[in-house]
């Protein structure tokens, strides 16, 4: 049988269209441990709460930007208690119990976010609220014109939605890990963090900052995913994917969590697809993100982008 | 400190008060493995929900079954096998009370104790699902699948896409894809659907999606490069709504996707948007208040504030009616029972009693529940009892479901083959030996 090449096309673009997913949750990951050095296991947690708080508000017919202040404002407090709570009287503990604290931190996010909401399946349609024409509800008797039908090769409108929503939000935080004073000192207290006391930068309030940013990132990629699969318990299991893409991007970089994601992304549909077809079997791709993660890491145990660990013995 | 556990310790002890059941003289004992939390949360609180109402509802207005009030108790399963085994072994007396009967909602759990039911004389109830070589009660007496079994559902719908195409001769040269959850419950209809297809002409694939569904990208390329004419989904939780979305933004047709017995809540569709217009799904019980027990159950639970449902707008919906559906189901077994051996009967008892429902127009009428539950006979050869179903489609803008078809037969001729195949395969595995049914001591014997 021939080669199909506009289906090979179709799983590449698919791929990478998930793997923006992924580095939208990555980046989250990627922003604690440059500023504190910890691996936040609550990341996944944290953006099932912020998507679960904006469904739930809209649902009670509280206005799209007011639910978006609200819960944005919301994940501000919780960086902010984060860091006053947990940060705070862990400052001088191992990365290990701190690393503890954030699966404690994810549990507890997970029960409350049940006990205070519910554990039912959510869908958010961003285009009752938004008037952008990339997120035209679908015509059911004409589905064909909600996609760009380039070469017969199918691109969801969505996923190029989404793939511009992840490139700003890239694009803003280079200008602000770069640019801004805030975002030198986040870079100064991941450094060292003693020595970036000793010149005056307040510790504190730089780690309820990051936990506040990372809370609003995990807002808009809790969005993007709820518009894409609903808002359920099981985003928490979904978001899990950004391991294995943190694994190859590098726990410091920005840009490796895009790359890794994209990788993935690509990586776990050829896998399932192809290697899947020749190996009989389905289902695959749960596990084929961590086994590239795994080969990429033979080759470069700190990722594609990340700093190498030297230590002085 | 001492202050620190003393609070703690009075706040268990109320706590335990508020929540544990007490058994009296004249109380009947009924498990209630739910699962009210995980990512299948949905399915669980309808169901075990509209089970619960129909409990108090026959508490308040008939003093219980037979004039024995009804007692339950809670243990979460998650929807987990394991869990759920635990629960099944936790419940299984309580406080001096044998469990009546055990209702899980979960192939996997329900499966898992099959011969750990017939081993405490305890039968395992799996309402429209389960291990489908289960219908036969020769070889399993202890276990039940009232309404239909996975073959009739896949058969009933193979007949429902042969109405939409013009007849069953031309299913010849279509294709249909079994877009499958990723679990004993998804695997179940993998052979049977390509069996239907090899039937009537059609070519069949089936593709897995892993637990818990929330990514389908790869799977609907799949579909996407196999160009089939219609995917039945036979999904659970999250991964309904998903398969919806990712299929529409893939360009498959909605109105080619139809969905089983467990993709076919509210809770599956509405999350999905307008993605969902035109959706098709079969069911054995319609949505919507649609029989008497239930505006009884409205009147003397919901407008007391004493419902199950934190959600009133699930009254209606498709996993509360299939709950107070099994509700009723149950309490007519223990009833049968009890007009054999009397008001206090025990486990064995009843299951005399699934064994010999006569659930016809008449007696669902005289229960308030004609329109709502299906007419259901079993006896000793067939657990199941209905064997029929209709569709409906969701309509987006109306925010409901409409009938789409009329009651439509499954393949029973088809079916029965695998099933005795199935059964004689666990006959010369599992140790079984089959009661005679035509043998009418056997038949009779509660305590098999």
């Amino acid at each position: 049988m021939d080669f199909d090449w506009v289906f090979f096309i179709e799983l590449i673009v698919g791929g990478l269209m998930s793997g923006v997913m992924y580095s939208l949750v990555a980046i989250g990951f990627v922003l604690i441990y440059k500023s504190s050095g910890i691996f936040n296991f609550a990341q996944g947690t944290m953006l099932l709460f912020a998507a679960l708080t904006f469904v739930k508000l809209t649902e009670g017919s509280v206005n799209f930007w007011v639910a978006l202040a609200v819960t944005m404002a919301t994940m501000v407090v919780f960086g902010i208690l984060v860091e006053r709570f947990m940060m705070r009287p862990l400052a001088n503990q191992s990365l290990l119990s701190l690393f503890m604290a954030t699966v404690g931190l994810a549990i507890l996010i997970e029960g409350m976010s049940q006990y205070i909401w519910d554990s039912a399946i959510h869908g958010l349609q961003l285009a009752d609220f938004l008037d952008l024409a990339l997120l035209d509800p679908v015509n059911m008797t004409v589905f064909v014109v909600d996609y760009i039908d380039w070469l017969d090769i199918l691109i969801s409108k969505f996923d190029v939605f989404a793939t511009i929503v992840a490139g700003t939000m890239i694009l803003v935080l280079a200008v602000f890990f770069q640019k801004t004073r805030t975002g030198m000192s986040l870079r100064a207290v991941s450094d060292d963090h003693l020595a970036a006391m000793a010149v005056g930068i307040p510790l504190s309030r730089v780690w309820a900052l990051v936990w506040a940013v990372t809370g609003i990132i995990a807002l808009i990629a809790g969005l993007l995913w709820a518009e894409r699969v609903s808002v359920s318990f099981t985003l928490v299991e979904a978001v899990l994917k950004a391991l294995p893409v943190i694994l190859i991007g590098g726990l410091t970089s920005i840009p490796g969590a895009i790359v890794g994601g994209l990788i993935i992304g690509v990586g776990e549909k050829m896998g399932e697809i192809y290697l899947g077809d020749l190996m009989g079997v389905q289902g695959i791709e749960t596990w084929f993100s961590y086994f590239i993660a795994l080969v990429f890491l033979l080759f470069k145990p700190s990722g594609l982008f990340g700093l190498k660990a030297i230590e002085r013995v | 400190m001492k202050t620190k556990i003393w609070i703690t310790g009075l706040a268990m002890a109320t706590a335990m008060s508020v929540t544990a059941p007490v058994m009296a003289e004249g109380d009947v004992y009924i498990p209630m493995p739910v699962y009210r939390v995980g990512p299948y949360a949905t399915g669980g609180t309808g169901y075990f929900g509209g089970i619960i109402d129909y409990y108090t509802l026959m508490n308040m207005k008939e003093g219980g079954v037979g004039g024995m009030n009804i007692i339950w108790n809670e243990c979460e399963t998650n929807y987990n096998d394991q869990k759920g085994v635990e629960c099944y072994h936790r419940q299984k007396e309580f406080q001096g009370k044998q469990a009546l009967f055990f209702d899980p909602l979960s192939v996997g759990i329900s499966t898992s104790l099959v011969a750990q039911g017939r081993k405490d004389k305890i039968a395992i109830i799996a309402v429209n699902h389960g291990r489908t070589e289960g219908q036969r009660g020769d070889v399993f007496p202890y276990y039940f699948m009232p309404g239909i079994n996975t073959y009739d559902e896949h058969s009933i719908i193979t007949a429902y896409i042969g109405q939409l195409e013009g007849g069953m001769e031309n299913l010849a040269g279509k294709k249909i894809v079994l877009l499958f959850h990723g679990s004993t419950y998804g695997r179940e209809a993998v052979e049977f659907t390509h069996m239907l297809c090899e039937k009537h002409g059609c070519s069949s694939e089936a593709i897995e999606v892993p637990h818990p569904g929330n990514e389908q990208t790869s799977q609907w390329l799949k579909i996407r490069r196999s160009k089939p004419d219609y995917v039945v989904l036979r999904g659970w939780g999250v991964m309904n709504p998903v398969a919806m979305q990712t299929g529409v933004r893939m360009g498959f047709p909605i109105s080619n996707l139809i969905g089983n017995i467990w993709s076919n809540d509210d809770g599956d569709v509405k999350p999905a948007g307008s993605s969902a217009n035109g959706y098709q799904a079969i069911t054995t019980h319609p949505t919507g208040r649609v029989a008497k027990v239930i505006d009884e159950i409205v009147a003397n639970l919901y407008e007391q504030g004493k419902g199950d449902l934190e959600d009133k707008s699930r009254i209606g919906s498709n996993y509360w009616n299939l709950g107070v559906m099994a509700g009723v189901i149950h309490l007519e077994a223990v009833r049968v029972a009890q007009a054999r051996f009397g008001a206090d009967v025990n486990s064995a008892q009843v299951r005399w009693g699934f064994e010999n429902l006569n659930l016809d127009t008449a007696r669902l009428t005289e229960l308030g529940a004609n329109g709502l539950v299906p007419e259901i006979k079993t006896n000793c050869m067939d657990h199941v009892g209905g064997h029929q179903a209709k569709f409906m489609r969701w309509v987006y803008a109306e925010t409901k479901w409409e009938v789409a078809s009329d009651w439509i037969d499954g393949d029973v001729e088809l079916s029965q083959a695998i099933i005795d195949a199935k059964a004689e395969n666990a006959i010369a595995n599992e140790g079984i030996t089959p009661r005679d049914c035509n043998d009418p001591a056997q038949r009779d014997d509660f305590e098999v």
